[in-house]
């Protein structure tokens, strides 16, 4: 029997070992520990065995049974490894073939520059607010110190909606200075972007209707030096560190001292090129001290509180930014123009 | 305002071209604060011209008509030079542009052979040299007709015989002569020796094209040598007698070899600034200066004028100035001076104009715009024989009265417009330009100068109003100083007395009717230094001040009376920032009590629906506000639909541009067709964009947002974009969403369009376009739009997610059809499944509408997949089975709808 048990053992680790597939594999598992297997058939014979061999062999016959499953498993787990590695190579794909197309819109260049801003200013607490575009010329001219003749009231330069230039399309977003003024409390800071309007034919560069965002701070104790720290601050942000700026004099109506800001020429780094048409630098920004008379105009003791604003073209900065070189694409509304940014 | 560097040099040392080169002067003056455009060197295209002395004459060999010169350029050797021009002698000074030389224009020179004859560059003209007469008036070139050049217009009947000979009568009194000897006489004046056959003659002519050996046509009544009028020849019979050629020098003091560009006034260099409206003193010469002088640290150096007169009359006498409007005209002062004598100014004076960009005209005028440019007061001169009665009044002009100005164009005024008049008539616009009737002409004898103050504003709208703004209106409409009148007038005089130009009558008339109080300020240093956020010294900001000739006692200012600009310590403070330099004011940060700062609930819906827009592929696009009002019928709406009520711009640019829009829907159908125009296959668009209704506060529009949605190709359809409102309105948690058929919308087609609602609030409408509006946009495609009230959205916004328990126990899954009219809209079948079913029924999904064989006609088949589910134990079937009883019940008795 135990002769019998050992040739079994050799046959069977032999054709385990042999087979190739997990169905060849489960009939030997069959045909060898199945209910109706060899080793089934060789245990019936225990009977006839004496008292002091059956559990001798029963430990034999055990042993062998585990040895057979062990061999079997060892067996399986090797071609299930094998039958996976060729399902895997199987259901190989070109990674090259373009994915499935996720058509996603896109925001519009000038509105993505002017994103960043906001959201440059509302990290610095200030509050972004929206004003009408159909306006009083007392708040787009007169509250800004801009009274009777001043020349942008001409109705060659500005859209009226009466004879008595009473109501306007606002022609600059300054009137939202005033707007503020005259409902907020102090301390003010803001930034008020939107649609202006001026009456300039449309070219490469002018457009009737434009944007600008404007910007204030009001509070007691503010200085020109802060004006210059912030903007300079902002320029960074949205230039890079390290951008060079300078402020010049120059004159607005609603703000004293007044000045101009310009950015080092990206390009030339300040030597003069076609971009800066020779100067070294480019014009981004006005801004200047508010005005006393406008802010006692709005009701605001100049004596005790100070402020500044700016006020800042956005197509410019949005053409600027992407190297966008006709204003005419930004209204035009192409969605090959859309879709590159 | 362009300014000459040599004219400021008259007033400031040490700011010449050689002190300061043109960049750094400019980048200096930028940042004080008058802003410089452009800066040119006049001369910077001429190169290597040089001014010559022709030492010899001969012609040319193998050419009829060009001249080989020997020019001494100052060099040890005279060079050679060959020339076509005949209008230049031995002995004249001319600009020789040598070998490797440069011309304006960017013309090159350089030697060459003309017909075998070696020229080492060129002799220049006026126009060469980018001048003409009115720079130069004496070079002038008159000729005469040489019979040698003549070239019959037929060549079978000429009418003067080709072996014409000396003597030979031309016609009348005309003979033919032969130049023996020629010889300069004067500026432009030659003495010739003329063999007229039987004798010798000399006569004195200013043709300068004559030389020894050429036959000239002599007038032997007349004594004189004559011109191609005198012979009333073509041009074409004599070509080589022209009045053009080589521009000959009468300059004092100028020898061979000097650079022609002193000599030329090419040697200045002009700036160009860009002057603010505040500031229209900088808008002269002596204004600049002061600038300059302020900037670079160097002292002012202005002159007072002095005025000798002693002219014949009294000019109480000869001239009287009435101004009855006088709220329009602060000040009018005005002198007069005799026996002018019109002619060129001098050269000094002339350089300096043109370096300005000024014309030069004649003495008279350019004295005018001399002072003009220097003092920055515009002025004016009259013919005193064309003020009727000795009088000049100052008046409004009547509504309707005409005058032609000096640029011959007849004018229409108006009661709004200034008129210098005399008794009987208007002689000039007030501050614009004058009259062509009291012109100054060459006979002119006496003249009325005109300095005077006019109300900037009324001239700014008379020139506006005539389209014709000019050099002075641009100085008056800005305001300028009234106490400049007076030094301007007297400058004029000086001048005129210095040209010799005539005599200036004793005397001034000075009309003042209204004069500026003096501003007196109090400095303030520690306000100007709070408002800078600096620490300048108080003798720092005397000392910038004192330095505009601001007048400083302490800290009490007074400003001059050409700065109206400055009325407060802010603007002190301005004037001592530019000094001080803005670039050295520190840089801080905002500090002070924090703001919150963010964007509120309506910008946060709008980023919100703007970032839902572009998820789902929709580009932003930008429209203009105003729109066209025939848009209106573009989009089908009645004439009488109460929406056209727009906001209309009274100035616009166009009538496409002359309405506000109170629908965004045709600058959406605008960009959707222009896309397709390109061919773009397709195309998703949003735009967030304002509407202008009537009836706001104060007059003012009720500007409301509107989220406008639109779309055309391949997969644009009705569902698509409705899919994408229903994510819109989910996703701002929207309650009770619902859609209503519309189909009297004139703009949407009416089977397929939707308006769109929460609870009984209506957000807005969309649907496909009607096909008669996009043909009416020229387009043969299904366009679908979306217009969204953002106040509404805003209005339907759900409240916060409050957390519901996840089910516990598994839901069970139904499909059922039911077959019901195809008139039912699933929406209410759908309302019915969902009211019906009881409290296990959780949901209910269409997932197929059928019509066709095993249907009946009329018949649609809808196909439902309903959910059930208890939340406190697995459903058994007869739970499920109830609820779908009474759910298919339910449907049977509202609609009909049989189970399939």
């Amino acid at each position: 029997m135990k002769a019998l048990m050992q040739e079994l053992k050799d046959k069977a680790l032999k054709a385990i070992v042999e087979a190739d597939s997990l169905e060849s594999l489960e009939a030997l598992r069959i045909k060898y520990l199945g209910k109706k297997g060899e080793l089934t058939a060789i245990l019936k014979q225990m009977g006839r065995l004496s008292a002091e061999e059956r559990p001798i062999m029963g430990q034999l016959a055990n042993q062998l049974r585990a040895e057979l499953e062990s061999s079997i498993e060892t067996t399986r787990a090797k071609l299930e490894a094998a039958a996976l590695e060729a399902r895997l190579k199987l259901e190989a794909v070109d990674v090259t073939i373009p994915g499935d197309e996720l058509k996603l819109g896109h925001k519009h260049p000038m509105y993505k520059a002017l994103d960043e801003i906001k959201d440059i200013f509302v990290g610095m607490g200030f509050t972004v607010l929206d004003g009408p575009e159909v306006e009083l010329a007392s708040y787009n001219f007169d509250k800004l110190n801009a009274g009777e003749g001043h020349p942008s009231r001409d109705w060659s330069d500005t859209f009226y909606f009466d004879e008595d230039s009473r109501v306007m399309l606002r022609s600059q977003t300054s009137p939202m200075q005033v707007r503020a003024m005259e409902t907020m409390k102090l301390p003010i800071r803001i930034v008020a972007p939107g649609r202006v309007y001026r009456k300039d034919e449309v070219d490469a560069t002018h457009s009737p209707m434009f944007h600008q965002v404007e910007g204030m701070v009001i509070d007691k104790g503010v200085t020109m030096a802060d004006l210059k720290g912030t903007l300079n601050l902002v320029m960074e942000q949205l230039f890079g560190e390290g951008t060079v700026t300078r402020f010049r004099p120059h004159h607005f109506p609603f703000t004293e001292p007044s000045c101009e800001m310009d950015v080092q020429c990206h390009k030339c780094g300040g030597k003069g090129c076609p971009t800066c048409k020779g100067e070294g630098w480019i014009e981004v920004l006005g801004a200047g001290m508010i005005h006393p008379k406008v802010l006692e105009m709005s009701g605001i003791d100049s004596e005790e509180y100070t402020g500044w604003a700016f006020g800042m073209g956005l197509e410019r900065l949005a053409m600027r930014r992407f190297k966008i070189s006709d204003l005419r694409l930004i209204f035009e509304n192409d969605v090959r123009f859309l879709e590159q940014f | 305002m362009n300014l000459s560097r040599k004219w400021l040099t008259e007033f400031v040392d040490g700011v010449s071209v050689s002190d300061i080169d043109d960049r750094e002067f400019a980048e200096a003056m930028t940042l004080s604060g008058s802003k410089v455009e452009t800066y040119e060197d006049l001369g910077a295209e001429i190169n290597n011209v040089l001014v010559g002395r022709i030492l010899s004459l001969e012609r040319h060999p193998n050419s009829d008509h060009m001249w080989i010169c020997r020019i001494d350029v100052g060099g040890d050797e005279p060079v050679q030079i060959v020339t076509g021009a005949w209008n230049i002698h031995t002995g004249d000074l001319v600009p020789a542009a040598l070998h490797n030389s440069t011309l304006p224009g960017g013309k090159k020179i350089t030697k060459g052979k003309l017909r075998g004859e070696l020229s080492n560059g060129m002799l220049c003209s006026l126009r060469e040299l980018n001048l003409d007469e009115r720079d130069f008036p004496y070079a002038v070139i008159k000729a005469a007709a040489l019979l040698n050049d003549y070239h019959p217009l037929d060549a079978e009947k000429p009418s003067i015989p080709a072996d014409i000979k000396a003597g030979d009568k031309v016609f009348g009194p005309v003979v033919a002569a032969k130049a023996l000897a020629v010889e300069t006489v004067g500026v432009n004046v030659y003495k010739c020796s003329l063999d007229i056959g039987a004798s010798t003659v000399d006569v004195e002519t200013d043709c300068q094209n004559i030389h020894e050996g050429d036959m000239v046509a002599y007038n032997t009544k007349a004594a004189s040598i004559c011109t191609l009028d005198d012979l009333r020849a073509q041009q074409a019979e004599f070509p080589h007698c022209i009045s053009d050629g080589i521009f000959v020098l009468h300059e004092d003091g100028v020898k061979p070899g000097d650079d022609i560009r002193p000599v030329i006034g090419a040697d200045d260099h002009v700036i160009e600034f860009e002057i603010t409206p505040n500031r229209p003193d900088c808008l002269s010469v002596i204004g600049l200066a002061r600038e300059a002088a302020a900037t670079f640290g160097k002292e002012l150096k202005l002159h007072e004028p002095e005025v000798k007169g002693g002219a014949d009359g009294r000019l109480d006498e000869l001239l009287k100035v009435e101004v009855p409007a006088e709220e329009l005209c602060p000040r009018y002062t005005a002198r007069m001076v005799r026996n002018v004598r019109i002619g060129p100014s001098p050269k000094w004076m002339r350089e300096r104009l043109r370096a300005m960009g000024v014309r030069p005209i004649n003495n008279i005028v350019d004295i005018t715009n001399y002072v003009m440019m220097e003092y920055g007061q515009p002025m004016h001169a009259f013919d005193y024989r064309y003020v009727k009665g000795g009088k000049i009044i100052v008046r409004r002009a009547g509504d309707g009265e005409e005058l032609t100005t000096l640029d011959g164009n007849v004018r229409k005024l108006t009661s709004n417009m200034l008129v210098i008049a005399d008794d009987t008539r208007a002689v000039g616009l007030a501050g614009i330009m004058g009259g062509e009737n009291s012109e100054i002409v060459s006979d002119t004898v006496d003249v009325v100068f005109e300095s005077a103050n006019f109300d900037g504003t009324c001239i700014r709208k008379g020139a506006l109003a005539l389209g014709m703004r000019t050099e002075a209106s641009a100085k008056f409409e800005k305001g300028l100083d009234p106490m400049n009148t007076l030094p301007a007038v007297n400058r004029a005089c000086e001048l005129v007395e210095m040209l010799g130009a005539g005599e200036v009558v004793d005397g001034v008339i000075d009309v003042v009717n209204k004069l500026p109080e003096p501003t007196v300020l109090a400095l303030r240093p520690d306000k100007v230094n709070a408002l800078l956020g600096t620490d300048v010294p108080v003798a720092r900001m005397q000392e910038i001040l004192r330095s505009l000739q601001f007048g400083v006692n302490g800290e009490t200012v007074s400003v001059p009376s050409w700065r109206a600009d400055v009325e407060h310590y802010s603007d002190l403070a301005e004037e001592v920032a530019r000094f001080f330099g803005y670039n050295n004011i520190p840089c801080t940060l905002v500090h002070g009590e924090s703001t919150l700062g963010g964007y509120s609930d309506e910008q946060l819906l709008e980023q919100q629906l703007g970032s839902l827009c572009r998820a789902a592929g929709y580009d932003e696009i930008i429209t203009y506000s105003f729109i066209s009002p025939s848009y209106y019928d573009k989009i089908r709406w009645a004439s009488d639909d109460p929406r056209r009520k727009s906001f209309r711009i009274l100035n616009p640019l166009g009538e496409d541009t002359s309405i506000m829009r109170t629908t965004t829907l045709p600058s959406m159908l605008e960009i959707l067709t222009r896309n397709y125009n390109y061919r773009n296959k397709a195309a998703r668009l949003y735009e967030l964009g304002r509407i202008y209704q009537l009836g706001g506060e104060d007059g003012l529009a009720v500007e409301s947002k509107m989220l406008t949605l639109g779309t055309y190709g391949p997969k644009a359809s009705f569902f698509g974009l409705k899919g994408l409102i229903e994510a819109v309105m989910k996703d701002i948690r929207a309650k009770d969403v619902h859609f209503e058929a519309c189909a009297d919308n004139p703009s949407y087609h009416p089977g397929r369009c939707a308006t769109v609602w929460a609870g009984s609030d209506c957000i807005g409408v969309f649907g496909q376009i009607h096909p008669l509006v996009a043909a009416n946009y020229g387009v043969d495609a299904e366009f679908y739009c979306a217009e969204l009230a953002l106040d509404e959205l805003m209005l339907a916004r759900g409240e916060d997610p409050v957390y519901t328990p996840l089910p516990k126990f598994p839901a069970v899954t139904r499909d059922i059809a039911v077959v019901c009219d195809i008139s039912i809209p699933v929406a209410r079948l759908i309302d019915c499944i969902m009211t019906s079913g009881g409290e296990y029924l959780k949901g209910c999904s269409l997932f197929d509408i059928y019509t066709g064989s095993h249907i009946a006609p009329g018949k649609k088949s809808v196909a439902f997949s309903i959910t059930m589910r208890s939340d406190d134990q697995t459903l058994t079937d007869d739970h499920a089975e109830e609820t779908m009883k009474a759910v298919l019940t339910a449907l049977e008795q509202k609609f009909g709808a049989i189970i399939r």
